[in-house]
């Protein structure tokens, strides 16, 4: 609870800001409608505008919270919290195709990982391959992989999670190959003289001791698992998700449906990684390693 | 006198490096019988460590043969013929003193009435009593390597081979640990081959000497200790003592020499 302090301090700091970049960079667009109203603007008249246009380039703070009530909050008190105008909804849709993209990352890269720590030929192979996949501008790449599902008659929300894995599983096969050689010579040569198995010496001392480098690993999969459900549902025709909404939001010029979109996928990420540190926490304190 | 329990022939080890092969080993001959506290002593790079892991089959001599129990290193080590305690403790960080004990046990198929048995018992031999539940860090150095010494006791291996296990630790620690060594040796009757690079630690703990010298590594002078087997501290001040130690002086200095 040390930290509520620091964090609101920051938030407090950050809003500040971004009132008073709001002001900077709608204050041209109050001007220009003065002039032509052919009246002049005092500074607080100024500021008022700035921070209530209808189509600001910067919307501010609370235009944005009033938009995110209006379309969670408020739509759950008329018992519409799922319609397809809810942000709940929307965040609904990006949360499991992002949960799922993120298993299906996690999975692979510990299954890489463990190819590649004990196998001479994947090691020497597969390394480069996981690596030169990353080089790869996932937003050229995201609607050929949703095209070619589709064709093979996969839509929905496994293209998306597709997409999603590929962005997860390069953290966790690097941070876990890492992990899975941290113990080093003596460990393994005490597990050769009890004539220890590889089987054993997997899951007796290489996994329990990569368990950090894991969750490490896990929460930057977790952020780039949602960074790639967005784009995902991008080029997808976008009707559902948080991408969705951006995408719509920008198409009509509705910056503040943009930001209120962004926050919400912020706060999204921040629950989700919030979760895996708490699982780490649970975890590393039964193995009393924290 | 029964067979040898340890019996090198010739044996050698050459390491191919870059600045051309590094002779670890050369034409090494010794037998271990039961029951003996043998001590390996010489200056880095002597080959008393190599030896050592020769005998553990985590090195693969590269000339001459070496028995373990009658049978080859690999074998021995498969037959799990011995307890290795390395020089750092290496205990499992996320696992208690007990489940660092129970390790070895668990991999080696014990029943679980069994491993709390021994668990217990080991613990008992090495005065950590009572520490089962608390975890490497809540002990200090000289109790992890205790610990550590208790799991390689925890099966039934009737070889110990330590290699430097006391090295990291200091003179006060090292002392008391010494006397419950030999302690430990006189009630479970285990062969021990001990490296070490203390002239007084050897020549209190051990029934024999090996004195090693570098370049190549090799067998300087093998020295029966004169001393008998009930050895409080401070035998440490009578002549019997001085005079050991300084024929294993002598063999170190001497194979420096020659070298």
């Amino acid at each position: 609870m040390r930290s509520v302090v620091p964090i609101l301090t920051v938030v407090a700091a950050i809003i500040l800001l971004w009132y008073g970049a709001s002001i900077a960079l709608n204050a041209d667009w109050a001007r220009d409608k003065a002039t032509r109203a052919g009246t002049q603007l005092t500074f607080t008249e100024l500021v008022a505008d700035t921070w209530n246009q209808r189509k600001p380039k910067l919307p501010a703070p609370h235009q944005v919270g009033a938009e995110i009530w209006k379309t969670t909050g408020e739509m759950v008190l008329k018992g519409r919290g799922f319609s397809k105008r809810s942000l709940i909804y929307h965040s609904w849709v990006t949360f499991s195709a992002t949960v799922l993209g993120f298993l299906l990352g996690t999975a692979l890269g510990t299954l890489l990982a463990v190819g590649i720590v004990h196998n001479r030929t994947m090691d020497m192979s597969v390394m480069p391959w996981v690596i030169a996949s990353q080089t790869i501008p996932i937003l050229a790449i995201a609607p050929m992989i949703i095209v070619v599902l589709n064709a093979v008659g996969v839509s929905g929300l496994l293209p998306k999670a597709m997409i999603s894995m590929y962005l997860s599983f390069f953290p966790v096969a690097v941070g876990m190959v890492k992990g899975l050689r941290s113990p080093d010579a003596m460990q393994l040569d005490q597990m050769r003289t009890w004539n220890a198995s590889r089987f054993q010496t997997f899951f007796k001392l290489r996994l329990p001791a990569s368990m950090p480098y894991f969750f490490t690993s896990l929460k930057v999969a977790m952020a780039a698992s949602l960074v790639g459900t967005i784009i995902g549902e991008l080029p997808t025709g976008a009707v559902a998700g948080l991408g969705a909404r951006l995408l719509a939001g920008s198409y009509y010029g509705q910056t503040i449906q943009i930001w209120s979109a962004l926050i919400m996928a912020a706060v999204l990420a921040a629950v989700l990684v919030g979760c895996i540190g708490v699982l780490q926490r649970l975890t590393l304190n039964r193995m009393g390693m924290a | 006198m029964s067979a040898p329990v340890i019996s090198a022939r010739d044996l050698s080890l050459t390491f191919q490096t870059n600045d051309g092969p590094v002779h670890a080993l050369k034409d090494v001959s010794l037998d271990v019988a039961k029951g003996d506290f043998v001590s390996f002593i010489g200056p880095s790079g002597c080959g008393k460590t190599t030896f050592l892991r020769c005998m553990a089959d985590l090195e693969h001599p590269t000339g001459g043969t070496i028995t373990v129990n009658g049978v080859s290193a690999e074998e021995a080590r498969r037959n799990r013929a011995y307890g290795y305690v390395f020089q750092a403790a290496g205990l499992y960080p996320w696992r208690t003193i007990g489940g660092n004990i129970r390790l070895p046990l668990e991999i080696m198929g014990y029943d679980k009435a069994d491993q709390a048995e021994r668990v217990k018992r080991v613990l008992d031999l090495v005065e950590l009593g009572g520490f089962e539940k608390k975890f490497p860090w809540q002990l200090s150095g000289g109790m992890q390597q205790r610990a550590s010494i208790a799991r390689a006791l925890a099966f039934d291996a009737d070889i110990l081979l330590m290699d430097e296990p006391f090295g990291a630790l200091d003179e006060i620690v090292r002392d008391h640990l010494n006397e419950q060594l030999l302690n430990l040796w006189g009630r479970t009757e285990k062969t021990i081959c001990f490296v070490t690079h203390s002239i007084p630690e050897a020549v209190y703990l051990s029934t024999r000497i090996v004195v090693m010298s570098p370049r190549p590594g090799r067998i300087a002078d093998v020295i029966e200790s004169p001393l008998p087997v009930e050895r409080p501290l401070d035998i440490r001040d009578t002549p019997e003592f001085i005079e050991v130690a300084h024929r294993v002086r002598d063999g170190l200095r001497a194979g420096s020499e020659d070298a």
